[in-house]
């Protein structure tokens, strides 16, 4: 979609006077059927997933399989060299499976390592960052999104949008500064 | 702590209401400051030009950093003997360090972490400067473990790599746990407060004037824009950062107490020593927060966001972790009586009136388990100097504990023959003094340059925060009425 001057747009956007009013119009854009939107705030807000009509975040399922990868990670690490490449004997105790109890604490510590890493790289993978330019960074009043402004964008590739409409719904949930924002 | 105590629709109800009203909660943030306030005052503290008083701090500093590095190089090219060990006594004031900087590290975590479980809203008003406070003083206790090698060189035989030697590491030492535990602590660490980070990042660089900034900030903040699809993850992320964390750092300490607990050597062979042991990190770290904060929250007219309830609130904590340490003190008393080991009973009687006699009195017993008791009484946590002194008195009374269990343990062996004293030289003085300079060189260039207070964080909770705010009187009971204890 482009304007009258041939600038692809990329969506619509109002800007709210406070988290309780942006909570109030993500309900009201969920329930008008748009799917390619969103909202953006200093903070996150309790209670915005449902009002956008998200799910729970599945990030934790990637943590998981971070985690079992560093558990395994740590079995073999120990195993390895306890079982074949290099018997060593402290103390006269064992080096079979019976020495579990003692590599448990590596096990621990590259379960946490491994897990924290899935947690920090899924959480930029999932999110699409890092993504140093944005359409939203050419909209001046969106600087404030990480200040104390609560901002709302229709995207343009929703199926549902019509500037009009968009416009409209944008207005009647109470939006202000309404703007077209351009891709580029 | 956002929610008012009683249900919105029963606040200013009838007469017989009134007497029923609970007390009001204080607001974490005084004086209703507004979100673009906190923006404001927080990037302030990083985009005005630094104050004279942060150059006088930072040369000194500086200067005593470059000394310990001086020190630290000199050990290295000379060797292990310009330390003043020897037998028997083959750890001291190295290990004691490293401790002593390890558990400082601790209540970073404990407050990011823990109380993020915990759903202690007060903490995100330190949390951000507590986690970086955890980096530098693991990098401090870092250095110690890793220079007290000897050949510094020769360190990455600690790694697990395969080698040309065909030989690998001792999977079930203790020393070795502690490598994997400090250094997947300090990873996490890292990458638990570059999360947290990240929204702010993205406030300064949309602030940022120069260009050099915006492209700093900008790079570092990854693009950010505050979208709620990505706080949906982000806050995914930052939950089970902070539910790893919390195992974790339990597990450091407790390591780090097994390479005291399975030796064989009176006062340190004892299962009392992981909860000891992460229990006095905590005590020790909320004393060097408070020594970091104090200052700071002055310096930068943060008393609003900083209030003397956070303040009184880590008190608090510094009180029951002082008293967990002061029980696990007497506990060990008792079972060198009560286990009729003579080692065991010679060891203690030793610790109070053998040759370090005075470290235990003074450090452990007035320090570390007396001068905390002031804060059973509330003027004292109130009482911004009276609170100063104790964590001084801490700071220095956990280092004492550390050197007692330590060389106390060690410089009187099994047989008399071997007994020995031991008397730190000038390297080992100044190598510690240099990482107290190393320590706040860093934690001064971090306030300088990053947002000491978690800006987005503190933004939650503010009443008007909460997607149901109306107005003042929804969520502000002392509006209402409500009596409000300050």
């Amino acid at each position: 979609m482009r304007t009258p001057a041939g600038h692809k747009i990329y969506g619509m956007g109002a800007e709210y006077p406070s988290a309780a009013s942006l909570y109030e119009a993500a309900k009201m854009v969920r329930d008008a059927g748009f799917k390619r939107w969103d909202v953006h705030s200093p903070f996150p807000i309790h209670g915005m997933d449902d009002a956008m009509g998200l799910g729970k975040s599945w990030l934790s399922a990637v943590v998981l399989a971070g985690g079992i990868s560093g558990l395994l990670t740590a079995v073999i690490l120990e195993f390895g060299p306890s079982w074949g490449l290099y018997p060593l004997i402290v103390h006269g105790k064992p080096y079979d499976w019976r020495t579990v109890p003692a590599f448990f604490p590596i096990m621990f510590e590259l379960t946490v390592l491994f897990s924290a890493f899935a947690a920090f790289f899924a959480v930029l993978i999932m999110n699409g960052l890092p993504r140093p330019h944005h359409p939203l960074f050419n909209w001046d009043r969106f600087s404030r999104a990480t200040n104390d402004g609560f901002f709302l964008v229709i995207e343009a590739r929703d199926s549902r949008f019509t500037e009009i409409e968009a416009r409209e719904l944008l207005e009647k949930s109470g939006g202000q500064h309404i703007t077209v924002v351009h891709e580029e | 702590m956002d929610q008012s105590p009683t249900a919105p629709g029963t606040i200013g109800g009838g007469a017989a209401m009134t007497a029923e009203r609970p007390l009001a909660r204080v607001p974490l943030v005084l004086n209703r400051r507004n979100f673009s306030w906190i923006t404001e005052r927080i990037s302030g503290v990083v985009e005005q030009p630094a104050p004279r008083w942060w150059w006088v701090c930072f040369t000194i500093t500086g200067t005593i950093a470059a000394f310990g590095l001086f020190c630290l190089g000199y050990q290295i090219s000379t060797g292990v003997g310009t330390w003043g060990l020897n037998h028997p006594v083959g750890w001291a004031w190295d290990i004691t360090n490293f401790v002593f900087w390890i558990g400082i590290g601790h209540a970073g975590t404990l407050i990011s972490a823990i109380l993020f479980l915990l759903r202690q809203k007060w903490r995100t008003s330190i949390n951000r400067s507590a986690e970086a406070m955890t980096l530098f003083a693991v990098m401090c206790a870092a250095i110690f473990p890793g220079v007290h090698v000897g050949r510094v060189w020769m360190a990455w035989y600690l790694a697990p790599v395969p080698n040309n030697y065909g030989i690998w590491p001792n999977f079930r030492s203790p020393l070795m746990w502690d490598v994997f535990a400090v250094s997947t602590y300090f990873t996490v660490s890292v990458l638990f407060w570059y999360t947290g980070l990240i929204p702010d990042l993205a406030t300064l660089r949309d602030r940022a004037t120069t260009k050099i900034k915006k492209f700093l900030f900008g790079f570092f903040a990854c693009g950010w824009r505050g979208s709620n699809r990505h706080w949906r993850h982000y806050e995914m992320a930052y939950l089970l950062l902070a539910g790893l964390s919390t195992p974790l750092v339990l597990s450091v300490h407790s390591v780090v107490s097994f390479d005291f607990a399975t030796s064989i050597l009176p006062t340190w062979h004892t299962t009392i020593f992981p909860p000891y042991f992460v229990a006095g990190a905590i005590f020790g770290g909320f004393a060097m927060v408070l020594t970091l904060l104090i200052p700071a929250r002055a310096i930068f007219k943060l008393q609003d966001i900083i209030t003397p309830q956070h303040i009184d609130k880590m008190a608090k904590i510094i009180l029951l972790t002082g008293s967990f340490v002061s029980y696990a003190y007497a506990m060990e008393f008792f079972v060198a009586w009560y286990s009729g080991n003579a080692y065991e009973k010679f060891a203690f009687w030793n610790r109070i009136f053998g040759p370090y006699w005075w470290y235990w009195w003074v450090g452990m017993l007035f320090c570390n388990v007396l001068s905390p008791q002031l804060f059973w009484f509330r003027w004292c946590r109130r009482n911004i100097f009276v609170v100063y002194f104790v964590c001084m008195c801490v700071n220095a009374g956990m280092w004492f504990e550390r050197f007692i269990i330590i060389v106390g343990g060690l410089h009187r062996d099994f047989l008399t023959s071997s007994w020995g004293i031991f008397i730190p030289t000038w390297v080992d003085i100044w190598t510690f003094i240099g990482t107290l300079g190393i320590f706040t060189s860093l934690f001064l260039i971090f306030i300088r340059f990053l947002p000491m207070i978690a800006m987005s964080e503190v933004k939650i909770v503010l009443p008007e925060a909460d997607a149901h705010f109306h107005g003042a009187a929804d969520h502000h009971p002392a509006a209402a009425g409500g009596r409000e204890r300050a």
